[in-house]
């Protein structure tokens, strides 16, 4: 038995000198297989009388899993070199551009009549939509603007020559949701409007959102906090001032134009606010009773509040646009930087 | 309306500084647009006479004047023309800083010392009204510091009004807001009716009572047509932005602007026989006092003697009977007319003055005899002259009455939110200068003043109260939601599924004019008339499209003159579309446009043209977005579109929309590149949805078999796949179209389609036989169709 020790340690020396798998099995075969120098040993026990027979099989069943412990060790570190090498092959540059198609998005204008929308949505507000190429009664007459009416003259309106015109707000879906429905009405306008007026500061298409909000028993107090309640939203800012001033639209009565504090100086008074600290944002007022009757609402029943509000003003206060006639120039500059 | 603060306070002066006054303006509804000072900032110049006046000894132009400030006299060289003994002028002295921080320091001109500057009205910021020095009056007190003097330290406020407060047209009208606001007297200035000197008249008729139910005429004889406005009058004038003129025209413009009352001065030596407020006969002219030549309208309402048209009532005057500077006699006209027959017209001769402002608006009906007061003495304190009596013309039936209103607590509650005490009530009304009764609690009958004619309604009421109780004082609260509102059926997609499906396939969302130029419109649609606008805004803005396409084309052509190589642009919209009998539908559409590469440039990308079908496939996840199987692309053609690359999609029958390749010839005529792929679809046909029906799902195996088809090469990849599924039935699960060849080995005017055909049976295994025979009824529809045969 003494040479067992030399045994183990040849056996021991052969595994640690094993630099692959294959070596490695053969080291294993040699020992290890069935005719392999421990099996071998094992085997010869049956020489050995009862007595000698445990305690020299227990020493080489010792030295059996020693080896084979070894093997096993050897094994576990020789894979896992061989998988970092494969692993260190395959690196790439993670910051290599990628491939294929690039996401576009939406037009600002969309963007923040998504945003409008899904603010009023929340208060069970349906989105209407109406023609863009109306009629006299629709634009005007209903909305208690009758032909020789002066407010027609803020209007500069688009005309066909045969009675259409193209809306110069969206305020006659108004009439078209009441000409079609019953009370209560509670929806949404957004759309494309027109007034022949281009500078600066007016482009002859923009886009408004009306709302209108009829039912029983809905007063101006219900109005004013709808409207701060859309405009802290919107901005995100939960004390936001919102004041009312009293003004003036044919089709509201009483009217109000909304002002926030300027976004841009915190009202501190700035070039955007004209140094009034203040921004005038939408008009909105309690629907006049001429209008629900000319939608066939009856006006002792029922009241209700109506507000206008132009988009691209919003959004060029939310996103910092600071010349109206970019959002339809459809500059890719200008588009893609609303992502 | 712009006025300045000082004249203001005259007639009503709470203890409010500038701001809170006109923050108070603006929470009220008058909007203050602007606040300027009414003079530019300037330092010591007082008032000063010229004691002697001598040529400067080496240069003719100028004076060397001995200049007396009430102290001291000083040596000043002066240009002006003007400039003589006994004159009062501004006088800068040495050390005043002028505006544009232009420092007064002794100099010498031409060799000759002078001490200061006289000054002219431009040289203190105000306007020249004579070129020269500023003239002061008179007992202008020597030494006062002229902005003192000339109250120059004062607030120019620019108030824009909304159409219904015609009432405040005036310093009266504003005068008396500030009055109801603050609950601060109204001061007004004393005016007492002008004893007639003569009792010379001039006849006035009216014709057209409805349209003008009073006419109020006076002559004034003898006025000096010399004489000249006095400062204050002027600087009040020129604050509101009004050029003075001479004193007549000066005094009706002031008492517009006083008042509200609107005024016109015809000179008595031009006018005939007698005044006739009548409508005009169509084709009559006018020569303005501006210039221009009117022919009338058989509607418009004129001012005529018994030889022509005077005035165009209500706007302007006429040339022919204007006061001038050798005018001694006049005939002074103040009149109410009704606003439906002033409202329109100015704006339809192109003209727009203070005058039809306020009488399309409306002008207080009661106002005329005081105006016609307040301008005579004007006058004849300003030129002299001997006033005539009154002569009025009226019809007090269409003179407007003020109507009764009945008003509850109860409405004002219901309509605010709030119930407001009725004292408060009947306290603002009564500031507001209605007249109220109670005609039981918490009701009452109330007429509002002449002035107030834009009361009419309960509801007009109780806007007076809200905005003068105050909206910021008013409750505010959240209404509550009741009942769901309706959602979406689940067979209609909504808009925004289609845009951000684009999004994500990498298009940037556009939005075009829907008025597009002419010729992009009849470059697109040669045969169609599109709807046009009678007013445009440009002429490149003048067509209604009609299609989207021509808002996208025009939007790649700046982006490509911009050197941008790569577009992907949809838009909805809306397109007009004429229709027989005048009709007009004004459709719904989704339009892309796509140009350049076909996917972004990468470096182990070869880069490839966008092409047909990369398009198609854009299109193609858009229609499948709303689940239904049925769209069918066939070849057809489109005037925009290249002949050999454009497809007609459908729907059922329906037409969905179009897609294609830009035609080559309008790529050319567009100066465009001819690899622009364009597609438009119908939204109402794309939105349709299918709602997902379930099918059981086959345990049994499925079955391919690759079949490579030799056919003519006008045989259609859509028509042979057709064939497959007709050929078969509902054991084919799916055809697949795997690879197309034309060349070697392949008859020329043929080409190969390989098509995978899988098969399934939903309850048993497909034998052999079974597919073959399904193989078999495939190969003799193709053959029997498109003349296919097996690739060998």
């Amino acid at each position: 038995m003494e040479n067992l020790e030399s045994l183990t340690q040849a056996a021991l020396a052969a595994v640690e000198s094993a630099t692959d798998l294959r070596a490695l099995d053969e080291v294993r075969v040699s020992y290890l297989g069935k005719k392999g120098e421990i099996s071998q040993l094992l085997k010869g026990l049956g020489k050995l009388s009862a007595e000698e027979r445990p305690q020299a099989g227990a020493l080489i069943n010792e030295v059996r899993d020693q080896v084979q412990q070894a093997l096993e060790a050897r094994r576990e570190g020789l894979e896992q070199a061989q998988l970092n090498a494969r692993l260190a092959s395959e690196r790439i540059d993670v910051t290599l551009p990628a491939r294929g198609e690039r996401a576009g998005n939406l037009h600002p204008v969309t963007r923040t009549r998504r945003r409008i929308e899904d603010f009023f949505a929340t208060l069970g507000y349906d989105v209407a939509e109406g023609p863009e190429v109306e009629d006299d009664f629709h634009n005007f007459e209903a909305l208690n603007i009758p032909g020789h009416h002066p407010a027609r003259a803020m209007h500069d309106t688009f005309y066909f020559g045969d009675g259409r015109l193209l809306r110069t707000h969206t305020s006659p879906v108004q009439i078209r949701v009441m000409e079609n429905g019953k009370p209560p009405f509670r929806i949404i306008a957004p759309g494309r409007v027109y007034r022949c007026d281009s500078d600066l500061t007016h482009t002859p298409m923009f886009h408004q959102v009306e709302g209108l909000l009829v039912d029983e028993g809905i007063t101006f107090a219900d109005l004013r906090g709808t409207v701060a309640a859309f405009l802290r939203a919107f901005f995100e800012q939960d004390d936001l001032p919102v004041r009312f001033r009293p003004s003036y639209f044919p089709f509201t009565e009483p009217s109000a134009e909304v002002d926030i504090g300027c976004t841009h100086c915190a009202g501190e008074g700035c070039r955007v606010c004209k140094r009034t600290g203040w921004l005038e944002v939408m008009g909105c007022g309690m629907v006049h009773p001429v209008v629900l009757r000319h939608g066939g609402v009856d006006p002792e029943q029922y009241s209700g509040f109506a507000f206008g509000m132009g988009v691209e003003r919003l959004a060029m206060l939310r996103y910092g646009v600071n010349d109206l006639r970019m959002f339809f120039e459809n500059d890719v500059r200008f588009l893609s930087q609303f992502a | 309306m712009r006025f300045n603060e000082s004249w203001l306070r005259e007639w009503a002066n709470p203890k409010l500084d500038t701001k809170q006054l006109v923050h108070q303006l603006t929470m009220a509804g008058l909007e203050v647009d602007g606040v300027e000072p009414a003079a530019a900032a300037f330092t010591g110049v007082v008032v000063a006479e010229v004691r002697e006046t001598a040529p400067h000894p080496d240069a003719d132009k100028l004076t060397l004047c001995q200049v007396f400030d009430g102290d001291s006299t000083f040596q000043v060289v002066c240009g002006a023309s003007n400039v003589r003994p006994g004159l009062r002028v501004p006088f800068a002295r040495v050390g005043a800083v002028l505006p544009g921080d232009f420092r007064i320091k002794p100099a010498k001109l031409r060799g000759q010392p002078s001490e200061g500057m006289l000054c002219g009205a431009s040289e203190l910021g105000l306007e020249d009204l004579i070129d020269g020095l500023l003239e002061l009056p008179d007992d202008a007190p020597l030494g006062r510091d002229i902005r003192d003097y000339l109250q120059l330290d004062d607030q120019v406020i620019e108030v824009d009004l909304t159409p219904n407060r015609a009432d405040c047209l005036s310093v009266r009208g504003i005068a008396r807001e500030v009055s109801v606001l603050n609950s601060v007297p109204l001061t007004e200035p004393a005016i007492a009716p002008v004893a007639a000197a003569h009792d010379e008249q001039f006849p006035v008729a009216i014709s057209v009572p409805e349209s003008c139910p009073r006419y109020l005429g006076r002559i004034i004889r003898g006025i000096n047509p010399s004489a000249q406005s006095p400062l204050w009058m002027v600087e009040r004038l020129r604050r509101a932005g009004l050029r003075p003129i001479d004193p007549v025209v000066d005094v009706t413009n002031y008492v517009l602007l006083e008042l509200g009352q609107p005024m016109h001065a015809f000179d008595l030596a031009k006018l005939e026989a007698g005044i006739n407020v009548r409508l005009a006969q169509e084709g009559e002219t006018v020569e303005l006092l501006d210039g221009q030549s009117l022919t009338l309208r058989d509607d418009t309402l004129v001012i005529a003697d018994a030889a022509q048209v005077l005035a165009l009532a209500g706007v302007m005057g006429g040339k022919a009977s204007a006061v001038s500077d050798a005018t001694q006699d006049i005939f002074l006209e103040c009149a109410f007319f009704a606003p439906l027959a002033i409202a329109g017209k100015a704006r339809r001769y192109g003209l727009h003055t203070d005058s039809s402002h306020r009488f399309e608006r409306g002008v207080d009906p009661s106002l005329q005899a005081l105006a016609m007061e307040r301008a005579t003495a004007l006058i004849i304190e300003i030129a002299g002259g001997e006033a005539g009596p009154v002569s009025e013309a009226s019809s007090p039936e269409h003179v407007p009455q003020p109507t009764e209103i009945s008003l509850s607590a109860e409405r004002a509650q219901a309509l605010l939110g709030r119930a407001l005490p009725e004292h408060e009530i009947t306290d603002i009304l009564a500031r507001l200068g209605m007249a109220v009764t109670e005609t039981s609690p918490g009701h009452w009958q109330v007429r509002a003043p002449s002035w107030r004619f834009d009361m009419a309604i309960e509801q007009d009421l109780v806007e007076e109260l809200a905005r003068v109780y105050g909206y910021d004082r008013l409750p505010t609260r959240l209404p509550t939601i009741q009942g769901g509102s309706v959602s979406r059926s689940e067979t209609q997609l909504s808009a925004r599924r289609l845009s951000d499906l684009l999004c994500a396939r990498g298009y940037l969302e556009a939005i075009t004019y829907t008025f597009v130029d002419p010729a992009m419109q009849a470059a697109l649609a040669p045969s169609t008339q599109p709807l046009a606008l009678t007013n445009p805004i440009s002429s490149e803005l003048a067509v209604m499209r009609t299609t989207l396409w021509a808002g996208l084309l025009t939007a790649a052509q700046r982006n490509l003159n911009r050197q941008v190589n790569r577009l992907r642009l949809f838009e909805q919209g809306l397109r007009f579309v004429p229709e027989a009998g005048g009709a007009l539908l004004q459709e719904p559409m989704l339009a892309g446009l796509v140009f350049g590469s076909a996917r972004p440039q990468h470096f182990d990308d070869a880069t490839r043209k966008v092409d047909f079908l990369d398009v198609k496939g854009d299109v193609e996840a858009l229609l499948a977005a709303g689940g239904q199987q049925d769209y069918r692309f066939e070849a057809a053609e489109h005037e925009v579109l290249h002949p050999g690359q454009s497809a007609r999609i459908t729907l059922d029958g329906q037409e969905a929309g179009w897609l294609g390749r830009l035609h080559p010839a309008l790529a050319a005529k567009l100066d465009l590149p001819t690899d622009i792929y364009l597609f438009e679809l119908r939204k109402d046909v794309i939105e349709q949805a299918r709602v997902p029906a379930f099918s059981a799902l086959s345990d049994q195996p499925s079955v391919r078999r690759d079949l490579a088809f030799v056919v003519p090469e006008e045989v259609t990849a859509g028509a042979l796949l057709d064939g497959v599924r007709r050929a078969c039935d509902s054991r084919l699960r799916e055809v697949r179209l795997f690879d197309v060849y034309q060349g070697d080995g392949i008859q020329k005017g043929s080409k190969s389609l390989a098509l995978g055909l899988t098969f399934q049976d939903r309850s048993s295994t497909l034998r052999d036989a079974e597919i073959n025979d399904l193989v078999a009824g495939v190969l003799t529809l193709l053959k029997q169709e498109f003349n296919a045969s097996l690739r060998e």
